[in-house]
């Protein structure tokens, strides 16, 4: 069902504790300086915010081998979340889903438009090309184990202008695997729209964080019902 | 409710403690996180929570002397006791994920799924679920309609007697999702991730039991 993303706007455990309060079904903690910085995981903090969290949470962030992504999952967290490290080493996802489960590897893949109009996947925040093409990768790392996948369009992104709708549309006819859709997100219609082009889950982030056009820090998120009536 | 009411939280290295004594505390229980057979003795309740394979946790609750303490407190005593997902299955004979022998406390036996009839449904069951309530015992009162709670396990209780069934959820067919027998109770999914539902019933837990 429905799936944060959160990407905080001050203290992460405050942000937590209003997820809670909002009832959100996932939580998912990325940290997008870890690998960009050459640091691995902050685990005394992973841990302190998963004691916070009411609900079960997925954890992303320079994760470099198996035993950094069994130590967080010690932790308490539900699913590790593997990008720049998986695209650039497929097997590498084989090794973790072997290890614990495919369940509980999430692929992440960040793409964004080249220049001659076709989709591309970018590593290291977004900073690095990789010139690999989404749905060969998709397909190769549910090949690998990961038990999900998540979209994340650099262009969308931040944007609230609506889901790539063409990319989630092709990538998830590829694989067998949920595909979760993230950046764009702009309202619920958009979220309605992107399930319908075969996401299992969307994650936002701006959408719940920012309200208006001043984009002042409030978070919110869907009722119950509301959700039911999107996903059902 | 008592002033003097405190649940003892039993941990013993099998998983993350926080959410547990975060949720209670929230809902206004005082709680104790312990390892301590003489803290535990002292407590209103005990909540035996788990996660990860069954010998190691039987294996770690006799290294610290756990088992005797629980045994005594437990079931000589008839404190309130609720053990949460491998806490639950701890709570049975035995497991087929091991080979020690479980506390033996409720007539059950711990088992794989069995999904060969719906080969699309994966192994473990991990996700939010709904519970039925089998009108047995007092837990699952009060749970609004349409309460979900957040599930992630591969193997399930079979309890001898339907009388210690409180509560069935569907994976491929109903299994056991909340037991009880006595002041004993067992939950199979994770009332502290599963945000308002869980905290519900821990405050039944903690007010009626």
């Amino acid at each position: 069902m429905g799936f944060k993303d959160p990407k905080y706007v001050g203290d992460p455990r405050n942000a937590v504790k209003i997820f809670n309060e909002k009832m959100a079904d996932e939580l998912a903690l990325l940290d997008i300086d870890a690998t960009p910085k050459d640091r691995g995981p902050r685990f005394e903090l992973i841990e302190e915010i998963v004691g916070e969290a009411f609900m079960p949470v997925a954890y992303g962030g320079g994760i470099r081998t198996v035993e950094d992504a069994s130590r967080i999952i010690s932790l308490g967290v539900e699913k590790i979340i593997v990008g720049t490290h998986a695209v650039e080493d497929p097997v590498f996802v084989r090794g973790l889903a072997e290890h614990l489960g495919r369940q509980s590897i999430v692929a992440c893949l960040d793409v964004k438009r080249s220049v001659g109009g076709s989709y591309q996947v970018r590593t290291r925040s977004g900073q690095k090309r990789t010139g690999a093409n989404p749905i060969d990768l998709a397909r190769q790392l549910e090949d690998e184990g990961a038990g999900e996948i998540i979209i994340n369009s650099i262009d969308r992104d931040g944007t609230m202008q609506g889901f790539d709708l063409d990319l989630v549309r092709s990538v998830s006819s590829a694989v067998g695997v949920p595909l979760i859709a993230c950046g764009g997100a702009g309202s619920l219609e958009d979220i309605r729209q992107v399930v319908g082009v075969g996401a299992s889950a969307a994650g936002a982030g701006s959408l719940f964080v920012f309200h208006g056009r001043h984009r002042s820090v409030l978070i919110s998120y869907p009722d119950p019902e509301t959700l039911r009536e999107i996903f059902l | 409710m008592g002033a003097t009411l405190t649940i003892a939280v039993i941990d013993y290295g099998m998983g993350n403690v926080g959410s547990m004594r975060n949720m209670l505390a929230k809902i206004g229980v005082e709680t104790v996180v312990t390892s301590d057979p003489e803290v535990i003795m002292g407590a209103s309740k005990v909540i035996l929570p788990g996660v990860g394979a069954f010998d190691n946790a039987m294996r770690r609750l006799e290294q610290l002397d756990l088992v005797a303490a629980l045994d005594e407190k437990v079931r000589e005593q008839g404190t309130p006791f609720l053990g949460v997902c491998l806490g639950m299955q701890l709570l049975t004979m035995r497991s087929e994920e091991g080979e020690l022998p479980g506390l033996g406390w409720i007539d059950a036996e711990t088992r794989l799924f069995d999904l060969s009839d719906h080969p699309e449904l994966p192994i473990p069951h991990m996700g939010w679920n709904t519970v039925q309530d089998t009108g047995r015992g007092p837990l699952l009162v009060g749970q609004a309609d349409g309460a979900r709670f957040y599930f992630v396990h591969s193997y399930r209780v079979q309890a001898r007697s339907e009388d210690d069934v409180l509560g069935v959820t569907n994976y491929g067919g109903e299994f056991a999702s909340v037991i009880g027998h006595g002041n004993i109770w067992g939950v199979q999914f994770h009332p502290e991730k599963s945000h308002r539902y869980g905290m519900t019933l821990l405050n039944t837990f903690a007010t009626t039991s």
